[in-house]
C-alpha cells in the first residue's frame, strides 16, 4: 500500500472513530427531551457522558486535522463548499460544549433546563451537520474542474447531504439509547431499551442507504459484502435487544458503522471529493495528498502517538466504567470505589 | 469591503477571543498544578480549597477556549482554502499532530480529573492535571511552531511542479528559533495573565473579610493571602522572563523581518546609531512615516536591535524600496489576487497599529508587574491591605495582562503584512517561499456568506463573553466558603475547611451536589 492509500485509511478510521464515539454522547444529547422525563433522569444521562464527550469530540479535531495534513487539497475544496452548513456545525459544537460545562456553574431550575436545551440543539444540528458534510463529500458536491463549488451558498445542501445528516443523526439516537441501556440503571435504562427496541431497524436504514449509494456508484465486492455485513448487523442488534442483550447490542450497533463506514470509504477511494457535476472533477488522493516526505513524517508521528492516545482512552473509559444510578451515592460507595480502582 | 477584507475581520476577531481564553487556560493550569501538587505533599486543606476555587474558574474559562479553538482550525479551510492549499505540506501535519499529542491528552485527563475525585488514588489524580497542563502547552507549542513557519518559513524548498513549498526537514520546522522565542514568550506572558487573576481576586476578598471584622486566622483568609502572595511572584519572576524572552525574540525579528520592527518604532530613515521611539505624535494614522515624529532616546534602538550603541538600523523608506526591488513594486495581474490584482504593494504594516501594539504590549506588562509588586508590599508580614484605590485598581488591572497577549499578536500579525507567509531572507532570493494574504483567500466563497459568518460568531462571541464574565464574577463574589471547599469522599484532608457553611447556602441547595461530580458537573 503506498503512504497516501495509508492516509486515506487512517483519515477514514478516524472519522469512522469520531463517529462512533461522538456518536453515542450525540445520541444521548438528542435523546434529552425524548427519555429524560424527569430532571433527575436527564441529570443521569448527562452524567453518563460527562467524563467522555470532550474527548470523543477530540477525534472530530483529530480527523478534520488529518484531513488538512495529508490531503490539503480535500480540505480546500470540501470546506468552502458547504462553507456556512460547516459553520452551522461550529456553532452547534461551540453553543454544546460551554452548555456542558457552564450547566452547572450556576444553580436554579431555569438555568438547568435553559442549558440542557442548548446541549439538545446543539448536538442535533452538530450531528446532523456532520453527517451532511461527509455525505457531500462522498455522494457529490457541485464542485468544478477548479474544485470550487457553483451555484451559490447552499447549493452543496443536496438531498445527498440531507441522507447523510439524518444517517448520522438516526443511527447517533439508537447508539445513545444502547449506551444508555448499558450504562445506567433504572427508569432511565427502561426507557433507553424501550426505545432502542422500537427504532433499532428504522434508525439504519438512512445510514445503509447512504453506503448502499456509494456502493452502487463504485463499489467493489469486498464492499458490496462489507454492506451486507452492516445490514446483518443491524439484525443482529433488533434480536439482542429482544432479547435484553445490552452488551451484544451495543457491538453489534458498533458494527453496523464500522461495516457501513468500511463501505462508505472503501468504495469512494481513490476519491475524497465527488462532483455531481462531472466525474472528471472528482478530486482523487494523489490530486489531494501533500508529499511522500510529509507523509513518512505523519505516519511516524501517528504510529507512535496513537496507540498511546487509543491506550489511555481506553483507561478511561475502564475507570468510569461502573453503571451510574440516579440517587445520589454515599460516601461509602464512593469510597469503596476509590480502593477498587 | 470585499471577501479578502470581511474574511480577515474574522479571522482577526476570532483570534483574539479565542486568545483570551488560552494565555488564563496556560497560565491557571500552571499554577495549578503547584497548588494541587502542594495539597497531595501537605494534606494542607488551604491548598485544596486553593485548587478548588481556582480549578473552578479554570474550567469555565478551558471550555470556551476548546469551543473557540474548533473555529481556528476549520478557518483556515473555509475562509483561507488557498492559503491551505499553498501551505498544506507543512502546516497541515502541525495542526494534526497538536490534535493527535496534545488534544487527546488534554481533554482525556481533564476529563479523568474533573470527574475523578474520589474515585482514583490521589496520587493518580494529580498525575491527571499534569498530563492535562502539559497537554496545554504541548499545544501552544505545535500552534506557534505553524504560526513562526509563516512568520520564517523554514525545512521547505518550492516545489518546481506546483510553485508550492515542499518540506524537507520536519525537525527544522519543529526547531525553528522564531517558534522557541515566541513560544517562550507567550508561555510566560501567559503566566502573567493567570497570576493578575490571583493578585486581584485574592486582594479584594482579603480586603473585604477585614472590612467585615473576619478573623485572619481560618483556613479562607489563608487561602486568599496565599493566592496574592504566590501570584504577586508568580507574576514578578514571569515579567523579569517575558521582558529577557521579548528582548531575544526583537533582535530575532530585526533580522527576520525588519519591516515590522522599524514600523513598531516608526523609524523612517536608516540612521546609526538609532534612536527609540518613547512616544509618537504626529499622523501616526496616515502610514506615512515622514509625517510621524516622536520623543526619542539616542541609541538606544540600535542597542535593542543589536546589542550595541552603534549599528545601523534600517528604517522604513528603505526598507519599502527593497521590498518593492525584491517582490515586486505591484502584485501580479492575475484573477488570484482577486481585487487587488495589478494594485501596488504597501510593504509597510499599518503604522498607527504596529506602533500602538507595541506600546500597549509593553506598557500592559509593565503595569501588571507594578501591581504585583504593590501587592506583594501591601502584603507583607501578615498585613491586609486596606486602601479602595490600590484594591479595586489591583483588581481592575487583571485584564492588563489580557491586554499585553492581544496587543502583542495583533502586532506580531498585523506586522508582517501584506505577506500570510513571510519570506525567509537567510534563503536566497530564487528559493524563498513567500504568499501574500491576497492570494489565500477562498476563491468560491462570497462575501456574503462571510458576512454572514462573521457576524453569526461575533453575536455568539459576544453573548458568551457575557455569560461566561457573568459566572466568573458570580463565583468570585461566592469565594470559597461553598461545596467547592468541601471534603471529597476518599479525600478527606486533616481539618474541617468546610465548618462555616450552612445549611440552605449554595452547596446544600442540590442534593446532587454532594455526589463526586459536584466539583463541576
Amino acid at each position: 500500500m503506498d503512504l497516501q492509500t495509508v492516509w486515506f485509511v487512517a483519515v477514514a478510521v478516524l472519522w469512522t472513530g469520531f463517529l462512533l464515539l461522538e456518536g453515542f454522547d450525540f445520541g444521548v444529547a438528542a435523546l434529552l427531551p425524548v427519555i429524560g422525563r424527569k430532571p433527575a433522569d436527564r441529570h443521569l444521562m448527562l452524567r453518563s457522558i460527562g467524563p467522555l464527550w470532550d474527548g470523543n469530540e477530540v477525534w472530530l479535531i483529530t480527523a478534520a486535522g488529518a484531513v488538512f495534513a495529508a490531503f490539503p487539497g480535500w480540505y480546500a475544496t470540501w470546506l468552502p463548499a458547504l462553507y456556512l452548513p460547516f459553520v452551522l456545525v461550529l456553532f452547534g459544537l461551540i453553543i454544546r460544549a460551554v452548555a456542558f460545562e457552564w450547566r452547572h456553574s450556576h444553580h436554579t431550575a431555569q438555568w438547568d433546563s435553559t442549558w440542557t436545551n442548548v446541549i439538545v440543539t446543539g448536538s442535533l444540528i452538530a450531528a446532523l451537520g456532520v453527517g451532511a458534510a461527509l455525505g457531500g463529500t462522498t455522494l457529490g458536491l457541485p464542485i468544478d474542474g477548479d474544485g470550487i463549488r457553483v451555484g451559490g451558498a447552499f447549493a452543496g445542501v443536496t438531498w445527498a447531504a440531507l441522507l447523510g445528516g439524518v444517517a448520522v443523526l438516526a443511527y447517533s439516537m439508537v447508539h445513545g439509547a444502547v449506551f444508555l441501556a448499558l450504562k445506567t440503571e433504572g427508569p432511565v435504562r427502561v426507557a433507553a431499551r424501550a426505545f432502542a427496541r422500537r427504532w433499532s431497524l428504522v434508525a439504519a436504514v438512512p445510514l445503509l442507504a447512504w453506503a448502499g449509494l456509494v456502493q452502487l456508484r463504485s463499489g467493489t465486492t469486498v464492499t458490496a459484502v462489507l454492506w451486507l455485513v452492516a445490514a446483518l448487523a443491524v439484525l443482529a442488534t433488533w434480536a439482542s435487544i429482544r432479547l435484553d442483550r445490552e452488551g451484544p447490542a451495543f457491538t453489534a450497533w458498533a458494527v453496523v458503522m464500522l461495516a457501513s463506514a468500511a463501505t462508505v470509504f472503501g468504495a469512494v477511494y481513490p476519491v475524497v471529493v465527488v462532483s455531481s457535476i462531472d466525474p472528471a472533477f472528482d478530486v482523487t488522493i494523489a490530486e489531494a495528498s501533500v508529499s511522500d516526505y510529509t507523509l513518512t513524517v505523519m505516519t511516524w508521528a501517528a504510529g507512535v502517538g496513537l496507540p498511546v492516545v487509543l491506550g489511555y482512552q481506553a483507561w478511561t473509559y475502564w475507570v468510569f466504567r461502573k453503571r451510574l444510578t440516579a440517587e445520589p451515592e454515599t460516601p461509602a460507595t464512593a469510597a469503596g470505589d476509590t480502593v477498587t480502582a | 469591503m470585499d471577501v479578502l477584507d470581511v474574511a480577515r475581520w474574522q479571522f482577526g476577531i476570532t483570534t483574539v477571543y479565542h486568545f483570551m481564553m488560552v494565555p488564563l487556560t496556560i497560565g491557571l493550569g500552571i499554577l495549578l498544578v503547584v497548588m494541587h501538587t502542594m495539597w497531595v505533599r501537605t494534606d494542607n486543606p488551604e491548598w485544596l480549597r486553593m485548587t478548588r476555587f481556582w480549578g473552578r474558574i479554570y474550567l469555565i474559562n478551558f471550555v470556551l477556549g476548546v469551543a473557540t479553538g474548533l473555529v481556528q482550525e476549520f478557518q483556515f479551510g473555509l475562509a483561507w482554502s488557498e492559503y491551505s492549499r499553498f501551505v498544506g505540506d507543512v502546516f497541515g501535519s502541525l495542526l494534526a499532530l497538536e490534535a493527535l499529542l496534545a488534544f487527546f491528552l488534554e481533554s482525556t485527563f481533564l476529563g479523568l480529573w474533573i470527574f475523578g475525585w474520589g474515585r482514583i488514588p490521589k496520587k493518580v489524580h494529580l498525575a491527571a492535571l499534569w498530563a492535562a497542563v502539559i497537554g496545554s502547552i504541548v499545544s501552544a507549542y505545535f500552534i506557534i511552531a505553524a504560526n513562526s513557519w509563516m512568520q520564517h518559513p523554514v525545512g521547505v524548498v518550492t516545489d518546481d511542479a506546483t510553485g508550492r513549498p515542499q518540506q524537507v526537514d520536519f525537525l527544522a520546522v519543529l526547531s525553528n528559533n522564531t517558534a522557541l522565542a515566541a513560544f517562550s514568550h507567550t508561555i510566560v506572558g501567559s503566566l502573567m495573565v493567570a497570576a493578575a487573576l490571583l493578585v486581584g481576586i485574592g486582594l479584594w476578598h482579603l480586603r473585604k473579610r477585614r472590612l467585615a471584622g473576619l478573623s485572619p486566622d481560618d483556613v479562607d483568609h489563608a487561602v486568599w493571602r496565599r493566592s496574592v502572595r504566590i501570584g504577586g511572584y508568580a507574576s514578578l519572576i514571569a515579567f523579569v522572563l517575558v521582558a529577557i524572552t521579548g528582548d531575544y525574540q526583537a533582535k530575532l525579528m530585526y533580522q527576520q523581518q525588519p519591516l515590522k520592527m522599524s514600523s513598531a518604532e516608526a523609524l523612517c530613515e536608516t540612521e546609526a546609531p538609532a534612536p527609540f521611539s518613547v512616544f509618537a505624535f504626529g499622523k501616526v494614522g496616515s502610514n506615512e512615516c515622514d509625517d510621524v515624529h516622536s520623543w526619542t532616546v539616542p541609541a538606544l534602538l540600535s542597542y535593542l536591535a543589536h546589542g550595541d550603541f552603534e549599528t545601523a538600523v534600517p528604517g522604513v523608506n528603505q526598507l519599502q524600496e527593497e521590498y518593492s526591488a525584491a517582490y515586486g513594486a505591484t502584485y501580479p495581474d492575475d484573477p488570484s489576487f482577486g481585487d487587488k490584482a495589478g494594485e501596488p504593494i504597501d510593504y509597510t504594516p499599518l503604522l498607527a497599529v504596529t506602533y500602538w501594539n507595541f506600546r500597549l504590549m509593553i506598557g500592559m506588562g509593565m503595569l501588571s508587574a507594578g501591581v504585583a509588586a504593590y501587592a506583594l508590599w501591601s502584603t507583607r508580614r501578615g498585613r491586609v491591605p486596606t486602601s479602595r484605590i490600590g484594591v479595586y485598581g489591583s483588581l481592575l488591572a487583571v485584564g492588563a495582562p489580557f491586554v499585553a497577549n492581544a496587543a502583542g499578536w495583533i502586532f506580531t500579525e498585523m506586522g508582517r503584512q501584506p505577506f500570510v507567509v513571510y519570506p525567509n531572507p537567510d534563503v536566497p532570493r530564487e528559493d524563498q517561499v513567500y504568499f501574500f494574504t491576497a492570494q489565500a483567500v477562498s476563491p468560491g466563497v462570497s462575501a456574503a456568506e462571510v458576512w454572514t459568518s462573521l457576524i453569526t460568531l461575533t453575536v455568539v462571541y459576544g453573548a458568551l463573553a457575557v455569560v461566561e464574565l457573568w459566572l466568573i464574577v458570580n463565583f468570585v463574589r461566592r469565594g470559597v466558603t461553598t461545596s467547592d471547599g468541601a471534603p471529597t469522599p476518599g479525600h478527606t484532608p486533616d481539618g474541617d475547611p468546610d465548618a462555616d457553611v450552612t445549611p440552605g447556602s449554595a452547596s446544600t441547595r442540590r442534593a446532587d451536589d454532594d455526589d463526586v461530580l459536584s466539583f463541576a458537573y
